[in-house]
């Protein structure tokens, strides 16, 4: 009997099985002391639980709203959409001048220029060392004392007006004839595509390149932009009424700094990404890329770039992640986006931070997910095949 | 029969020597790169006199004046000398500076004393000693107690909270992190299953969002007789954080060592503690230190966020020295001075993981 129970103690299997019982006792110990404080917490402060808090009436403005409806009378859910369409938006756009300025300092750092080379170390060693946020609050205080207040603002033909409060663009306004518009931009591209595909033949069966970039030109942009202005070309301008102006496209000094900054410090490590991948081809990919007689360019653009991209894309992808993540530093200017409208204001109204906190959560686990999915898929997708 | 007298060895030309061939080869070797030296050349132009004049030929260097005397065209660095104390302190009381300073002249002591004793039998024992005992010691001297004053949290400010927060964020995630990557590749289902939530739970949400779980829903899930302070919520965020981190980190270490390792310390009979500590961690570490400096590196950074949850670190005293009336519009000046300490920070800690990478790779080298 006692040695039988002695060995039951030394079995591995046995002790793992207890080992996680206990873990999981203690862990819903815990986790039902938690509970139990928080509502009685939650009680005693008077906070009531549950989502019922979204369908009620907001109560504050919104600086920046793009496409959806919203005003003061809003519920708070269609302030939490407003937040999340404003993440996406300013991530969206960090994204794309990231990647823009990233691969040109990443070239830049690999170039035979000892100019251009220092001059891109220095860009990213200054940019990569600076906390973030320092950077949001720096260049939004710079914009602040640099740009004028509403009524000298800065203005391009009367229609386009930058002050310390923001740009106000010009507004399309989308009428019956903006279907027309969208139709025309969808043909065009079908088109394009057509074109493609038939030059790309051409030069798989006769080895004759055919340039395609007026076709492209003329038919994804010239076309569209045709359709509109007979049409019409109706917009909405910004005008000065009282101490702003009202109407059109109005992009706030708050995002500006956000995305400027979000950009210029996600592109060292954009810049890095690219370097690490161009230095992990192999030197003799070059040199054969020579011996077939290819200029320097041609080099880069058909044989290393490509090879450099699968080994850079995944880091990249990555940065985009954490410039999602660090959107969230509005809250720091008052952008307002997620988590200044809903960890923010609407914590403050309703005081229900349970809910809202998890929410915001929720919202940047999915983008984190999706994310994660097209990154394996592309790591997938990038396998050497037949290895 | 000709005589043929030495020849003086001729120069190479002019164009062949240091610092023209140098010029030639790395900025006007083909057309392209000549336009690209231009472009390079009229960015510096652009930017370069802007900041130089701000900073240094507008500037005005007399550290006693106020900011109407200052000027408006340059910076006034007399304002960072005036709150200078603030920078590093923030509010903590004048007559107890010396404790912090004790604090950090110990930590140097400490530094100075484990690097002469090298070669000692000891060391190991010394390390582990003062990781042991100094927390003790800093909190003590900064906190109060034993005698001392005691000094509230919401009086800590400036560098010496962003330092505190970051060593407090990195001694306590270490471990924490460690066992969470045991977890995760721990061949127990319900363990794995809990590491594996936790880490990409953590991973996916930004920093703020866990800052503000810790600032406001943690308290909620205490009896309400417990007051928490502000600045160990802070912690506690910032840990829990951090811990998912150098979790993914270990992780990867202990994917990189082979499996005969596993192995052969079963094979010999060590127990799951020994193969563990004795056999696997060490050498998982080893591997994983570049990376494991990277991610302190990027907790030194993201400090500055408790700032949002109201805290005064190096960034927030900015903001709270020139909204005093007298330093009124001085943020530029004191952002870039904020920039460059945690610059000059960061720098030197970055070129120290490179050294270190250099140091532990035993990867072949082509």
């Amino acid at each position: 009997m006692f040695t039988k129970l002695k060995s039951l103690l030394y079995n591995n299997e046995v002790r793992a099985i207890v080992f996680q019982v206990l873990a999981v006792v203690v862990i819903a110990y815990f986790a039902y002391q938690a509970f139990d404080n928080m509502m009685l917490n939650i009680e005693q402060r008077g906070i009531r639980s549950g989502f019922g808090f979204l369908n009620d009436e907001a109560g504050f403005a919104v600086n920046d709203n793009f496409f959806l409806e919203y005003s003061p009378a809003s519920t708070n859910l269609q302030a939490f959409y407003v937040g999340i369409v404003n993440t996406l938006i300013v991530a969206i756009t960090g994204i794309f001048f990231a990647s823009v300025i990233g691969l040109i300092i990443g070239i830049a750092r690999l170039s035979s220029n000892y100019l251009v080379r220092k001059m891109a170390t220095v860009y990213i060693e200054i940019f990569r060392n600076i906390p973030i946020l320092l950077q949001i609050l720096f260049w939004y205080s710079i914009a602040l004392k640099v740009l004028p207040s509403a009524r000298n603002s800065m203005s391009f033909m009367d229609s386009i007006f930058l002050n310390s409060r923001g740009l106000y663009l010009p507004k399309p306004i989308m009428g019956a004839d903006f279907y027309f518009v969208l139709a025309s931009l969808i043909i065009g591209i079908v088109a394009y595509v057509f074109i493609k595909k038939r030059s790309n033949k051409k030069h798989d069966e006769t080895g004759i390149n055919t340039n395609t970039i007026p076709h492209f030109l003329g038919l994804v942009l010239l076309l569209p932009i045709v359709v509109y202005l007979s049409f019409g070309a109706q917009l909405e301008y910004p005008v000065l009424k009282g101490f702003n102006f009202r109407g059109g496209i109005d992009l706030s000094i708050e995002f500006f700094s956000l995305a400027f900054s979000l950009s210029i410090y996600t592109a060292t490590y954009i810049a890095e990404a690219i370097r690490s991948g161009v230095e992990s081809v192999d030197v003799g990919q070059k040199e054969a890329a020579a011996a077939l007689g290819l200029k320097n360019s041609r080099a880069m653009r058909l044989v290393i770039l490509p090879q450099a991209l699968r080994v850079a894309i995944p880091p990249i992808i990555n940065q985009y992640l954490n410039l999602t993540k660090n959107s969230s530093l509005a809250a720091a200017v008052g952008y307002t986006e997620l988590v200044t409208i809903f960890s923010g204001t609407v914590l403050n109204v309703v005081g229900q931070a349970i809910e809202i906190i998890m929410l915001t959560m929720l919202v940047y686990l999915t983008i984190s997910l999706v994310i994660s999915l097209i990154l394996n898929i592309f790591n997938k997708k990038m396998q050497i095949k037949g290895g | 029969m000709a005589i043929y007298s030495l020849k003086e060895t001729k120069q190479p030309p002019q164009s062949q020597t240091k610092a023209v061939l140098w010029l030639k080869d790395n900025l006007f070797s083909s057309s392209s790169n000549i336009a690209l030296t231009f472009v390079a050349l009229y960015l510096i132009y652009l930017l370069l006199p802007p900041i130089l004049n701000w900073t240094i030929f507008d500037a005005n260097f007399d550290l006693t004046a106020d900011n109407e005397s200052c000027g408006r065209e340059g910076a006034c660095w007399s304002f960072i000398n005036a709150n200078l104390k603030m920078f590093i302190y923030g509010f903590y009381p004048q007559e107890e500076l010396w404790r912090v300073n004790t604090m950090f002249g110990i930590i140097v002591a400490l530094v100075a004393f484990g690097s002469f004793i090298k070669k000692s039998q000891y060391r190991a024992h010394y390390i582990i000693g003062s990781f042991l005992i100094y927390p003790v010691v800093a909190f003590v001297l900064l906190y109060g107690g034993l005698g001392l004053e005691i000094v509230e949290t919401d009086k800590w400010g400036g560098l010496t909270l962003t330092i505190v927060v970051a060593a407090v964020g990195i001694v306590a995630s270490f471990p924490l992190g460690i066992l969470f990557a045991l977890g995760r590749q721990s061949k127990m289902r319900i363990v794995r299953f809990i590491s594996v939530v936790y880490i990409e739970f953590v991973r996916g949400v930004p920093l703020i969002t866990i800052l503000f779980m810790a600032s406001v829903v943690l308290p909620l899930f205490f009896s309400a007789g417990m007051d928490f302070d502000k600045l160990l919520r802070a912690l506690i965020g910032i840990t829990l954080f951090q811990t998912a981190y150098i979790a993914e980190v270990v992780r990867g270490g202990l994917q990189a060592i082979s499996k005969g390792q596993y192995e052969a310390a079963d094979a010999a009979g060590l127990s799951f503690m020994q193969k563990t500590v004795l056999i696997i961690l060490p050498q998982a570490l080893k591997v994983s230190i570049p990376n494991i400096v990277g991610s302190f590196i990027a907790l030194f950074k993201d400090t500055t966020l408790v700032l949002i949850i109201g805290l005064f670190d190096m960034l927030a005293i900015v903001g709270a020295a020139t909204s005093n009336s007298s330093w009124l519009g001085r943020e530029s000046e004191g952002y870039v001075f904020v920039a460059m300490v945690i610059w000059v920070i960061l720098y030197s800690m970055s070129r120290y993981s490179k050294k270190l990478e250099v140091k532990f790779s035993t990867e072949h080298k082509n």
